[in-house]
């Protein structure tokens, strides 16, 4: 196996003797490229970002991501570009050359970030240049504390397209870079699943990570050290999607990938994406990891909930299908056993015919959710078939609110309904205070979930 | 027209131009301190070892078990200090304390090879505490009478007269949350000793002298040991003004300690847990009207939650005192001020400095009181204006209020206010569950340092034999665009191109004995002395022309061969100002920056959650020096207050339970600034024309301060909004910040309230009825008035 190396800025760089915890971000800094920062070191700020090219059809795609989470070693083969790579003072890039004039830096710290995340939406192909074509959401995980955004979204707005004979354009049209099978002291990239289950029974203490979005964090913040890393995020087996028949989502692809291949064909999902952490997340955030951690407050997990979905799970001693419903056993506990990875993530067809996703937070992009609400109908006849309701941010795990769906289940979907069930979901869960919200914020939260669906789509006058 | 502020006509001053790093900025090229540790060798890292109590007697420390880890080279304990164990300049921060005040308070620090080495270290060293009691919250130190530093008042007229003749008084309290600064880069240090024993430290500092001289006392040396650099900052707003010191301290102690240069970055949690915020403010008042809502007393005493340690909360509650009036003329005022003494981390400096504090406290008064008055808080806000030859409080006479007046009036016409009211009220009238509120406030803000010393600076210019200039203030740079202006500045001023002309880091051995870089002023004070200097060079230059009119180049050429100086060391002080800080008079301020906003909001009436649809500004900063400088930081700033006021929420754990005193929102994940998202839809900002100042450098204003508070227009849009739930005539009282779940609890109180407004005189009912559900996040405000109290038979 040849030694690990990573492609920066078009340079090979080594990657033998890096620490496992050592992320890349600090690679770079420690390469010189000092261009990419640390503001939080928990993939919240966007003061690391840097593109990745990233596999998209027979080409590729710059991704951008947090440099702060992601470890050197998962680079292994993989080509980056960061700031320093897109210009240079005296040759800025378009996007740096419109930040620059526009004012749109003024300390500078967050600015190397995001010109990699406003370069990585500049390269999207099919992206139309003018203001309508630069999707603003690209940069709703970079934060900016001096010029309160207006300068950085006029920039982003007036930003035409690449030149003909722009390099990073030219690399999209090529494939990504071949993964690699990676294998060095305490890291391994493994080549296939049964490779990635013998490791997993060969090191059972292993911490399994794909986009390291939460790994990334307890390592940075609280200090916690891995034994033994496997990377599963390209694993083929764990990347495929269908949707023929139920539909199957392969539990290493990112959200953002899992977000592009389904479009609307999920319209609960659709509504989750852009609530969702930030687009620099869900390029790392796989679906399968998102679950695996189990948060009691993530957003996918409730919408899921409300689709009934069930979890592929591989072992050395083949698969078992798990309802999600099932899955979670106490706060940040699993059914998952020692050497067993989530392999793909199932949605029952057909689809409930109506469905909605309420996320409540402090901020309105790129925050926890206080209460995340998903519900998910079946009215046929003006009748309420089948309720399906998942809560996150209410009790020790994501939740089934049944009580509230046995309220509505067998009801007629009127508004007398809403109110009867949103009295009933306003005591589902055992919610905490914490800095977030109150236990009694959150349970009004809950109680107007309803309401305020019903409100906001059935309701004659509001809907005006 | 002064000569201080007349303009060439082919000024370089007042062209739009970008930041003078920004292709630094954007293509990553620009050096922040912790950069430099990259091209360093041998660098050691530094790790605190932190208390998790918030009051405690440290009984034993042993470093022993950090010793053994690998790549621990030293551990620095109270015993290393050669000089004074103190990083603060009341003598009151020790570095290491033998009493821990507070959690994450740095008992020792570890140096390592490896950061990780050092984090190790950290965890290895044992540390005995006897825990002693703590007070966390400003509530219970206000109810212990625990305080710290001194008393001051602000008193004019005779305010018990005033409140007795007033046909209408209302008492209430106000309070208000702190903020976390949040600069992107956390504090960070680099120091290492040079030859023959100096010391050069660079840090993000925007105090470098007053770090040259905490480093020096704390190392035993004399100032002249000590260099301090700053290249630049990620951004200051306040926090480095006086927290820097200590993390300056260390690092050269390990220095001198090891021989090997020693890194100090703090982690964000480190920086959040570990540095001083934005005072968090509780303000008891009682304040009168006459009929026509023209107030004509207010007494209330302002308490400020200072922390462990006084750092600059006594200034900071001075600045508070002088706004509470903001732009309004109150007869009788009485305002008394004290720091609570709390065990959380030394609240310090933030952009305004007390400032928003103090005028949050009057406009928040307005706010709910124009409802019980029965006026509309637009016309209650504009009939209170100041006009000609009205002083503040502290007696100083108000100068150019007439353009505030021309500020409001802009904005209503330019943000077309009254129709838009009217929509306002049509939507409310159609929507239920969702509401709108425009509300338009004014900022009057004064500029200079209180402290009358302060406000001097020094710059040095050089021109060199080949033209090209180099210059070195004393201010510098987070951001804020002080490089930018001070190199328009100078090219204004010696007449050359902006490209002849750079500016050099920030350094105490090029310009010494500097103010912070602070109170808006820097412009002013730097700007001043780099005129200065640069007419001291072409003072001499002119001699040498005799009126050839040669060209720059040759002219500098011919004056070298005539062996005349091309350097100068400049100097400003600002003139005519003064202070009485005993009696908390006199005329601190060169003048007042003027500003005015109008904001619309919507609020969704299920949740609280509200966003902001248009934002319209209209800000004096004087005859500006570098526009796209200024609208960036008018911007900036109002987004910053929107923070401060609707979102940033710092919570510390107040319970008795293991994790007391500790502040729970630490992190970037837990404590929320405003994102892309909260950028209002639409957002007019136009600078006020016409607006030369008088004697400041090249007739500009300052400008970092004093747009933060342009944000109380959203805070009263919401106010606005939220009565649009309740009953006509409901006074909203509003927790600050106002996060969606504080505005969503204020709606429901809204909803359940009772109508009730003055009508001829007698007000009616109460306002603010108690809500359905109970509310831990919100404190008890109800504003109370007087008059219903005694028609309803009360003491």
């Amino acid at each position: 196996m040849p030694d690990p190396q990573v492609t920066v800025n078009g340079q090979p760089r080594p990657l033998a003797g890096t620490p496992t915890h050592t992320n890349v971000l600090d690679f770079l800094r420690g390469l010189g490229l000092t261009g990419a920062k640390e503001g939080c070191a928990e993939g919240e700020c966007g003061a690391c970002a840097v593109m990745i090219a990233r596999p998209d059809g027979a080409g590729c795609r710059w991704t951008p991501v947090n440099a702060c989470l992601v470890p050197a070693l998962a680079l292994d083969g993989q080509e980056v570009v960061t700031a320093e790579g897109l210009g240079t003072p005296e040759r800025l890039h378009p996007v740096q050359a419109g930040l620059a004039a526009a004012g749109g830096s003024q300390c500078g710290y967050c600015t190397p970030g995001f010109a990699c995340s406003m370069a990585a939406e500049y390269y999207r192909p099919g992206r139309e240049a003018g203001p309508e074509g630069f999707d603003l959401h690209a940069i709703a995980g970079n934060l900016c504390r001096c010029t309160g955004y207006r300068p950085i979204r006029d920039a982003a707005r007036a930003l035409g397209g690449p030149a003909s004979a722009d390099p990073l354009a030219e690399r999209q049209g090529s494939p990504a870079p071949a993964v690699v099978a990676t294998r060095v002291d305490g890291f391994a990239r493994p080549a296939d699943l049964a490779e990635a289950l013998a490791l997993l029974a060969e090191h059972p203490d292993a911490v399994v990570v794909a986009g390291s979005t939460d790994w990334g964090v307890e390592a940075n913040l609280r200090g916690r050290r891995a034994s033994y890393v496997v990377a599963v995020d390209r694993l083929p087996e764990l990347r495929g999607l269908s949707t023929g028949g139920p539909v199957e989502i392969g539990a290493a692809l990112t959200l953002s990938e899992v977000e592009a291949a389904l479009g609307d064909t999920v319209p609960l999902l659709a509504d989750v994406w852009p609530l969702f952490a930030s687009p620099l997340i869900r390029n790392g955030a796989t679906i399968g990891g998102n679950l695996a951690t189990a948060s009691p407050i993530g957003d996918l997990a409730p919408a899921l909930l409300a689709l009934d979905a069930t979890l592929v799970l591989a072992s050395a001693s083949g698969d078992r299908e798990v309802a999600l419903a099932d899955f979670f056993t106490g706060y940040r506990e699993t059914v998952l056993r020692a050497g067993e990875l989530i392999r793909a993530v199932r949605v029952p067809t057909p689809l409930p015919t109506r469905t909605t996703f309420r996320k409540i937070a402090k901020r309105r992009y790129d925050d926890i959710s206080s209460v995340a609400v998903a519900a998910a109908l079946d009215v046929v006849d003006g009748t309420v078939v089948r309720a399906r309701i998942g809560l996150g941010g209410v009790a020790a795990t994501p939740l089934r609110a049944r009580a509230t769906e046995a309220a509505l289940e067998g009801r007629p979907w009127t508004q007398e309904t809403v109110e009867a069930a949103s009295r009933v979901l306003a005591g589902e869960g055992t919610p905490i205070d914490d800095q977030r919200a109150s236990a009694a914020y959150r349970s009004a939260m809950l109680g107007n979930a309803l309401r305020a669906w019903w409100f906001e789509e059935w309701d004659e006058e509001q809907s005006r | 027209m002064s000569r201080l502020s007349e303009r060439p006509d082919d000024a370089v001053v007042g062209l739009a131009l970008p930041h003078e790093s920004a292709a630094l900025h954007v293509t990553g090229h620009a050096l922040y301190t912790d950069d430099l540790v990259h091209r360093t060798p041998h660098v050691l890292h530094a790790h605190p070892v932190c208390s998790p109590h918030p009051h405690a007697r440290v009984t034993r420390v042993d470093a022993a078990p950090a010793l053994a880890v690998p790549g621990v080279v030293r551990v620095l304990t109270a015993d290393d200090v050669p000089g004074v164990n103190d990083a603060g300049v009341k003598h009151d921060e020790p570095l290491f304390p033998d009493v821990v005040m507070f959690v994450g308070h740095a008992v020792c620090w570890v140096l390592g090879d490896t950061l990780e080495a050092a984090r190790r270290g950290a965890a290895a060293v044992e540390v005995d505490y006897e825990p002693l009691p703590a007070i966390v919250s400003l509530a219970e130190a206000i109810d212990a009478e625990h305080f710290q530093g001194g008393r001051p008042v602000v008193a004019r007229g005779d305010v018990q007269a005033g409140l007795a003749g007033a046909a209408h008084v209302f008492s209430g309290v106000t309070e208000m949350a702190g903020q976390e600064h949040f600069y992107l880069e956390t504090h960070a240090s680099l120091a290492l000793v040079d030859e023959g024993g100096q010391v050069f430290v660079q840090s993000s500092t925007q105090h470098p002298s007053e770090t040259q001289e905490i480093v020096a006392h704390v190392l035993g040396l004399d100032s002249h040991h000590v260099t301090v650099q700053c290249l630049r900052m990620g951004g200051g707003f306040g926090g480095k003004e006086m927290q820097p010191h200590g993390f300056a301290a260390v690092a050269a102690l390990g220095a001198v300690l090891t021989g090997r240069p020693v890194r100090l970055r703090l982690s964000r949690t480190h920086d959040m847990t570990m540095t001083g915020k934005r005072h968090g403010f509780h303000a008891q008042w009682r304040v009168g009207f006459d009929d026509d809502g023209r107030l004509t007393a207010l007494e209330a005493t302002l308490t400020s939650d200072g922390g462990w340690s006084l750092d600059l909360s006594e200034p900071v509650l001075a600045r508070a005192l002088c706004h509470v009036d903001n732009a309004y003329w109150i007869p009788h005022v009485l305002l008394h001020g004290r720091v609570a003494r709390t065990h959380k981390t030394s609240q310090t400096a933030f952009r305004g400095f007390g400032g928003p504090q103090g005028m949050l406290v009057v406009e928040d008064i307005l706010g709910r009181c124009a409802p019980l008055l029965g006026i509309d808080a637009v016309d209650l806000r504009r009939r209170n204006f100041y006009v000609d030859g009205q002083a503040t409080p502290y007696g100083q006479v108000v100068r150019h209020p007439e353009r505030l007046v021309a500020a409001w009036e802009q904005v209503l016409a330019s943000g077309d206010v009254v129709r838009r009211r009217a929509e306002v009220a049509a939507f409310n009238a159609a929507h239920p569950h969702r509401k709108r509120g425009l509300a338009v406030t004014p900022v009057k803000f004064g500029i200079s340092f209180n402290f009358t010393a302060f406000n001097q600076a020094g710059a040095l210019v050089h021109v060199y034999k080949d033209g090209s200039v180099l210059i070195n203030h004393g201010g510098t740079e987070m951001g804020q665009g002080l490089h930018t202006k001070m190199l328009q500045v100078a090219a204004t001023t010696l007449g050359v191109p902006l490209a002849k002309v750079r500016v050099a880091p920030t350094r105490t051995d090029k310009v010494p004995n500097t103010s912070a870089t602070a109170a808006s002023s820097s412009t002013d004070l730097n700007g001043g002395a780099v005129k200065d200097a640069c007419e001291q060079v072409l003072a001499r230059l002119r001699e040498v022309d005799a009126g050839r009119g040669l060209a720059w180049e040759e002219l500098v050429r011919e004056a070298y061969f005539s062996r005349v100086q091309l350097w100068a060391a400049g100097f400003y002080r600002t003139e005519g100002i003064h202070w009485d800080s005993t009696r908390m008079s006199g005329h601190p301020f060169k003048y007042f920056a003027y500003g005015v906003a109008a904001a619309e909001v919507e609020v969704d009436g299920f949740t609280g959650a509200h966003r902001t649809r248009r934002v319209d500004v209209v800000h004096d900063v004087g005859d500006s020096l570098s526009p796209l400088v200024d609208l960036g930081q008018v911007e900036g700033g109002f987004v910053q207050g929107v923070g401060w006021l609707t979102m940033e929420d710092l919570r510390w754990d107040e319970t008795d339970g293991p994790g007391r005193g500790r502040l729970t929102t630490q992190s970037a994940s837990t404590y929320k600034l405003p994102s892309l998202g909260e950028l209002p839809d639409e957002f007019n900002v136009a600078l006020l024309e016409r607006a030369h100042e008088d004697g400041a450098v090249y007739g500009s204003k300052a400008v970092g301060e004093p747009p933060l508070m342009l944000a109380f227009a959203v805070r009263e849009a919401l106010r606005e909004a939220v009565a649009a739930f309740g009953p006509d005539g409901v006074s909203v009282e509003l927790a600050s910040p106002a996060t969606p779940e504080a505005v969503f609890w204020a709606a429901e109180r809204a909803r359940a309230a009772v109508p009730g407004h003055l009508r001829g005189g007698v007000v009616e009912g109460l306002p603010g009825a108690v809500p359905d559900r109970p509310d831990p996040a919100a404190p008890a405000l109800h504003p109370r008035s007087e008059q219903a109290a005694h028609a309803a038979g009360e003491a």
